[in-house]
């Protein structure tokens, strides 16, 4: 039990430091033997997992953690330490349970579905440190340290977006996808320069504290609510995100959709942490922004995914759409905290909308994971990608089927799966805001459906195509991971009341509790 | 007044690059014009801990007097090491591209489908 | 334990509950399924009765009634022409144009903020 408790004391370095050392283990275990390498990476990213639920329940049950790297004393006289926090609090957790549930269901679904490719080491190191990057940048409690993990995040998955490299498409897509996102961390860290010249702080919280509103304040968040935004594929800077996810392998999808809304997390920790003290500021109007951004997004996105024929573009253009009922939430929420007439007391549904948006977040990250999955295996068994030669397909691939009907159902807000819940609570709460806002929400949504439905009957309805007669159900890691996920999204279904309450609900506190973030400065 | 040059040449070198990626049309010009940026951006970490007359953030061997701030020159160095992987990855893909297409002219490539 | 899962799902003004739900659906499936057993049964197999009818058309074959992906929804997408014409226009796939965008995405949240 000591051991344990001493595991968990560390727990938030060892999150990154597990992953990060299997990163680099992993070629070495594969000059040994190829089975034992994907057997290792799971294991780390199970044990990974592991250690993400003890740890949520604890900050569940006692609030924030803050794990120091360096001096244990914040001030020496009245100078702040330099030194790397950790800062972990709901909000955080929630996003590494993503995280590590995507790349879990990664690393299974890659065993069957990425054994005929060679440079398989170089692949698995990437996906850990893919992990890293991800879990980093969610943990952490330091604007610059925040910039190291983006940068991981997008070398990792530029590499594997472009992992297929004698296709000059996943070449291209990778190219973009690195041009785009380093501009965009270069501006984060413009951003980061700008409040470390100001302030002196490096630290979101110290930030956070001593943020006046100046002039340079507001270049900093417009600079990094643009750049985050871009890295969550927030229309319409959002034409990388199609490229990348279509070209990339179908595992590789699966974990850019969490690197996705760690940019997404960053949107919404600069605003509502960063600067929280500052929010009800009446200049800053970031709230109707976001709900546009978000409606622009809904819009775009299912419009374009309407006419697609590639299997993985459309399923990426319906992750665009997605993307905006998060934006749309959340901004939903922003507005009446910005809002100096109206307290959140006396508008409920603000905090309902930012609850229904945090869900919606993990909703999304399963719904297209499994539809991603899908697409995956559908390439695996027939090497097609075009919908207009699918055909068929549920004849001979009984199992992938009934996975897509469930993600058909879930990502179009279908009760009784996930997506209905989170939809719902978005609807109703922004229906008080302004009815317009909800009647576009359901209307893509109906489109969502619509679009899955032509794929539905595309490829897998129809009479029994002759050139895929020997057809064959798709290997079982490739069903495991798939069922791994569609268990989730039938749990979190049927008992949303439970998911909302434990995980969702502590989350949304501790994106609007700024002095509960701050704790560690007054002393705690 | 010349105090704030280093800061208009951040400015002026950010212009420079993010003009250089949006209307050059060769792909080696766009990744100059990412380096572009990325100078920019560490000029203006080296410019903020920097102070008149000051020597290098060396305690054991400083003549004494203003020292230069070290965490904005910490900070730039991670940066600098960060920007050469970036721009190697986006080299060797501009290598892979260059092989399939016999030129670096983005318009001679033929997009990607919508 | 039990009253845990149960409990109805408040979004704050409504409220849903997903067993209801499927309790819900599994009786109306009971009941459609009681009808549809008051049905006629004594329709013939193998011959016109149960062949497709196409306004007195041919049947093809088998293989060639598939209706391909980029048929469906043929007249939404032809009266929507000038929506995805323009959003087609948008989507160049060129690198340089990702980026004017964000820099025109700056631009706007500049104006938000109330800089410029």
């Amino acid at each position: 039990m000591n051991f344990l408790d001493q595991l968990l004391s560390h727990a938030p370095a060892l999150l990154v430091a597990i992953p990060l050392l299997g990163a680099f283990l992993t070629p070495l275990i594969g000059r040994v033997n190829d089975k034992l390498r994907n057997i290792f990476v799971i294991g780390i990213l199970g044990f990974t997992g592991i250690l993400v639920i003890l740890l949520a329940q604890q900050i569940f049950a006692s609030g924030p953690i803050t794990y120091v790297f360096g001096s244990l004393d914040p001030y020496v006289g009245k100078e702040t330490v330099i030194r790397i926090l950790f800062e972990i609090d709901a909000l955080s957790i929630f996003m590494a349970m993503i995280a590590i549930v995507l790349s879990f269901s990664a690393a299974l679904y890659s065993w069957a579905y990425m054994e005929k490719n060679t440079g398989l080491d170089k692949y698995y190191s990437l996906l850990l440190l893919l992990t890293v990057g991800m879990l980093g940048m969610v943990l952490t409690g330091d604007m610059f340290n925040f910039f190291v993990f983006l940068e991981i995040t997008s070398i990792a998955s530029c590499a594997l977006i472009a992992f297929y490299i004698n296709k000059v498409k996943s070449v291209e897509a990778g190219f973009k996808y690195i041009v785009v996102s380093t501009i965009g961390a270069l501006f984060v860290l413009m951003a980061i320069a700008l409040l470390y010249g100001q302030y002196d702080a490096l630290n979101i919280a110290k930030l956070a504290d001593s943020i006046t509103f100046s002039f340079v304040d507001k270049i900093a968040l417009v600079l990094l609510i643009a750049a985050l935004a871009m890295k969550g594929g927030i229309v319409p800077m959002h034409m990388w995100l199609p490229d990348a996810y279509s070209r990339a392998p179908a595992s590789v999808s699966l974990i850019l959709i969490g690197t996705t809304q760690a940019g997404l997390y960053g949107v919404f920790r600069v605003l509502f942490t960063l600067y929280g003290n500052v929010i009800t500021l009446p200049t800053i109007s970031m709230g109707w922004a976001l709900v546009i951004l978000g409606l622009l997004t809904m819009l775009v996105g299912v419009i374009m995914a309407l006419i697609q024929i590639d299997f993985k573009r459309l399923i990426a253009y319906g992750a665009i759409a997605e993307l905006g009922y998060m934006f749309l939430g959340v901004g939903t929420c922003l507005t009446i905290l910005a809002n100096p007439d109206i307290t959140l007391a006396q508008a409920p549904f603000a905090f309902e909308a930012l609850k229904g948006g945090l869900f919606h977040v993990f909703n999304d990250a399963l719904d297209v994971g499994l539809l991603f999955m899908v697409a995956g295996a559908v390439y695996y068994a027939t090497k097609e990608t075009s919908l207009n030669r699918l055909g068929g397909l549920a004849r001979n691939m009984k199992y992938t089927t009934i996975f897509f009907i469930i993600g058909l159902l879930a990502i179009s807000g279908i009760p009784p799966m996930n997506g209905f819940a989170s939809k719902l609570l978005i609807y109703e709460s922004t229906y008080q805001l302004n009815p317009i806002l909800s009647i576009i929400a359901i209307l893509s949504s109906i489109m969502l459906l619509a679009i899955f439905i032509k794929v539905f009957h595309a490829a897998f309805l129809g009479p029994k195509l002759p050139q895929f007669d020997t057809v064959k159900e798709v290997p079982r890691s490739m069903l495991l991971a798939m069922g791994f996920i569609a268990a989730f999204i039938i749990i979190f279904g049927l008992f949303p009341d439970l998911i909302v309450n434990t995980i969702v609900d502590p989350a949304a506190n501790a994106l609007i509790d700024n002095a509960g973030y701050m704790r560690w400065l007054i002393g705690g | 007044m010349i105090a704030n040059i280093p800061y208009l040449a951040v400015v002026g070198l950010i212009i420079i690059g993010l003009s250089a990626v949006i209307f050059k049309k060769n792909l080696i010009k766009i990744i100059i014009g990412i380096t572009i940026i990325q100078s920019g951006v560490n000029l203006f970490l080296i410019t903020l801990g920097y102070r008149e007359g000051s020597t290098a953030p060396i305690w054991t061997s400083s003549p004494g007097g203003v020292m230069a701030f070290p965490v904005p020159q910490a900070l730039t160095l991670t940066s600098i090491v960060i920007g050469v992987a970036v721009t190697a990855l986006m080299l060797s893909l501009v290598i892979h591209l260059y092989r399939h297409h016999g030129t670096l002219d983005v318009r001679k490539m033929g997009g990607d489908d919508q | 334990m039990l009253d845990m899962f149960l409990q109805t799902f408040d979004t704050g003004n409504g409220f849903w509950n997903p067993i209801v739900w499927i309790v819900a659906f599994v009786v109306i499936f009971l009941i459609v399924v009681i009808i549809r057993g008051f049905g006629n049964k004594n329709y013939k197999k193998g011959t016109g009765q149960t062949k497709a009818f196409l306004s007195g058309n041919q049947e093809y074959e088998k293989t060639q009634m598939h209706v391909k992906a980029s048929n469906l929804y043929w007249g939404w997408t032809e009266s929507m022409k000038w929506v995805i014409d323009g959003l087609k226009k948008m989507h160049t796939g060129n690198v340089s144009d990702y980026v004017l965008w964000f820099v025109v995405v700056m631009g706007i949240l500049l104006l938000c903020v109330g800089l410029i």
